[in-house]
């Protein structure tokens, strides 16, 4: 069975410069998108990636990362948002770069679609209010 | 037909009256047409919950034991600057107040997560604030140093009063340059990315009365959830602008100063807020209820999304340099629609304020109205109008000599 799934990957410090990715193409099969890496002011890598491959093979590179010392994160808890404070005005409908934000042409509510956020957090401090929470 | 607000009043006492919102009595009219709408209709309730600036409020915390002159010293409500100029415990806060160690935009651009605006919604939460004071000392108001919780129930009076709120109509943003700029109108994508624009369109107050005709001073409102009042005609209040036909201005127009106590009100309706890059400030709500008192009147509240334009401006050039272009006119339809075209560009579109919440405080507004809680005032005096010569002014700058 083929899996894909989008996940966070946050590699300590004495993993940045390995070619942990590389690895997972080669001796585990997995097709991957990058959709997101950077390293943070502390010098910790953050890579958000769309990994897919047979289910035995994810299963195996997940381990894999673990053991190498990489902490993973399911993307879907990733970013989420406060509906007590969202006030449906609509700012972040133009900053999302995959359309996560619908507006209802009717009631004009704001609809947030976490399944097609890959957690880039640019709306995070585009929300006036905010709203759009990053969660670890 | 003309009715007067006192024969409304008396209605909405009996229970007869017929209240509906700006966006309801837009299909009234069209199905009954303008005649039979005015004889029907008693008051139509108006909404917006957008950023404005221009907002603040005053508290009165009471004397300390020795007494305290805070008046010339430094006052922080948790570590926010409040202004002090004022005699002893008085203090006045304003949404766009930072904390002193509030990086700015030396990290540019800045986060702005923590202001004055969102003290004021902290207070009206009910939640405990932290007053640090430091003051000069008098014979008469020996301390000079006070830090101690504060609570709105326990201050004497709490009042927002904003100087400028409710804008009738407002530009539409867009940036023209090759990088992304950070502005009061939200974040704008570099060559024509994005448009932003800010208006509760056709239920808007003062677009529901383009010519102040019944809004004027003393006019009760819906404010931040509670009662308030128009006290004054806002700052920069310009009503002498381009309008179409129907008297609808197509540029920002009239605006209103409101004031009303703070301990009435709701966070869900004075919500802090942060603009990246440019600062911190406040959502704020305000509903104008509007007696139908001739049919001219209703006419004017039948407005809708369609029928109202707005500039759209470059605020990477022409903004911030004060320059007078304007790259075209959209309307509210077409802002709602999701694009909008600018020099032959689709550019998608983003409201900065809520058009659900500008609905649900047209409906309240309206439910106080029927419930009784709510009756209509007379102004005891008008908004500048067209003719009064009031005009909005730039600086004229004079340079210091030697
Ligand atoms: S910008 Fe924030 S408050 Fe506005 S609709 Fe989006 S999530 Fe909600
Ligand atoms: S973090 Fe926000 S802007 Fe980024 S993809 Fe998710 S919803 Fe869109």
């Amino acid at each position: 069975m083929i899996v894909s799934r989008r996940i966070v990957l946050r590699f300590p410090r004495r993993l940045v410069d390995r070619p942990i990715v590389y690895w997972l193409i080669k001796d585990y099969n997995l097709e991957f998108n990058i959709l997101k890496a950077s390293v943070t002011p502390d010098e910790e890598g953050l890579m958000v990636l769309e990994l897919r491959g047979e289910q035995a093979d994810y299963d195996r590179g997940i381990r894999y990362l673990t053991e190498a010392g990489v902490r993973i994160q399911s993307l879907s808890q990733d970013v989420i948002r406060n509906e007590e404070r969202c006030t449906h005005c609509g700012a972040c409908i133009t900053i999302c770069p995959t359309y996560a934000f619908e507006v209802d042409p009717v009631t004009r509510e704001v609809s947030f679609y976490g399944d097609k956020c890959i957690a880039c957090g640019l709306c995070i401090q585009a929300c006036p209010p905010r709203a759009m929470e990053l969660h670890f | 037909m003309a009715k007067t607000i006192e024969e409304i009043n008396k209605k909405l006492e009996s229970g007869r009256a017929v209240v509906v919102t700006a966006e309801e009595i837009i299909g009234i009219v069209r199905e009954k047409g303008l005649e039979r709408a005015a004889q029907e209709v008693d008051v139509v309730t108006t909404g917006t919950f957008g950023p404005m600036c221009s907002s603040g409020a005053y508290l009165n915390i009471g004397h300390s034991k020795p007494r305290i002159k805070l008046g010339g010293g430094r006052v922080y409500l948790n570590d926010v600057p409040a202004y002090i100029g004022l005699a002893a415990v008085d203090i006045f806060i304003g949404a766009n107040a930072l904390p002193e160690d509030d990086p700015r935009n030396r990290v540019h651009p800045g986060e702005f997560n923590y202001g004055g605006g969102h003290v004021i919604e902290e207070l009206v939460a009910g939640k405990d604030v932290r007053l640090v004071a430091t003051a000069y000392g008098t014979d008469c108001h020996p301390r000079k140093k006070l830090e101690t919780w504060l609570n709105i129930r326990d201050v004497n009076e709490a009042v927002l009063f904003n100087i400028r709120n409710a804008y009738q109509n407002y530009s539409v943003a867009v940036n023209l340059s090759d990088r992304v700029i950070y502005t009061y109108m939200g974040i704008l994508k570099p060559g024509l990315g994005n448009a932003n624009y800010c208006s509760a369109g056709q239920l808007s107050p003062l677009l529901n009365d383009p010519y102040y005709k019944t809004i004027g001073i003393g006019t009760r409102i819906f404010l931040g959830g509670g009662i308030g009042y128009v006290a004054w005609p806002g700052t920069q209040h310009n009503p002498d602008v381009l309008r179409n036909e129907a008297g609808v201005p197509k540029r920002p127009a009239g605006t209103l100063a409101v004031i009303g106590d703070l301990k009435q009100m709701k966070p869900r309706w004075l919500m802090g807020a942060s603009m990246q890059g440019y600062g911190g400030t406040i959502t704020v709500g305000i509903g104008v209820p509007i007696p139908i008192l001739s049919e001219e009147i209703l006419g004017y509240t039948a407005v809708t999304d369609a029928d109202i334009l707005a500039p759209v401006i470059d605020y990477s050039e022409a903004y911030p340099q004060r320059k007078g272009d304007v790259l075209g006119e959209v309307s509210y339809a077409e802002l709602r629609s999701g694009r909008i075209v600018v020099r032959g560009k689709e550019v998608p579109t983003a409201s900065l304020s809520s058009y659900p919440r500008a609905v649900e405080i047209a409906v309240t507004l309206k439910e106080w109205l029927l419930a009784g809680k709510f009756r209509l005032t007379q102004p005891v005096a008008p908004l500048p109008g067209v003719e009064s010569g009031v005009t909005f002014k730039p600086l004229k700058e004079r340079p210091l000599e030697e």
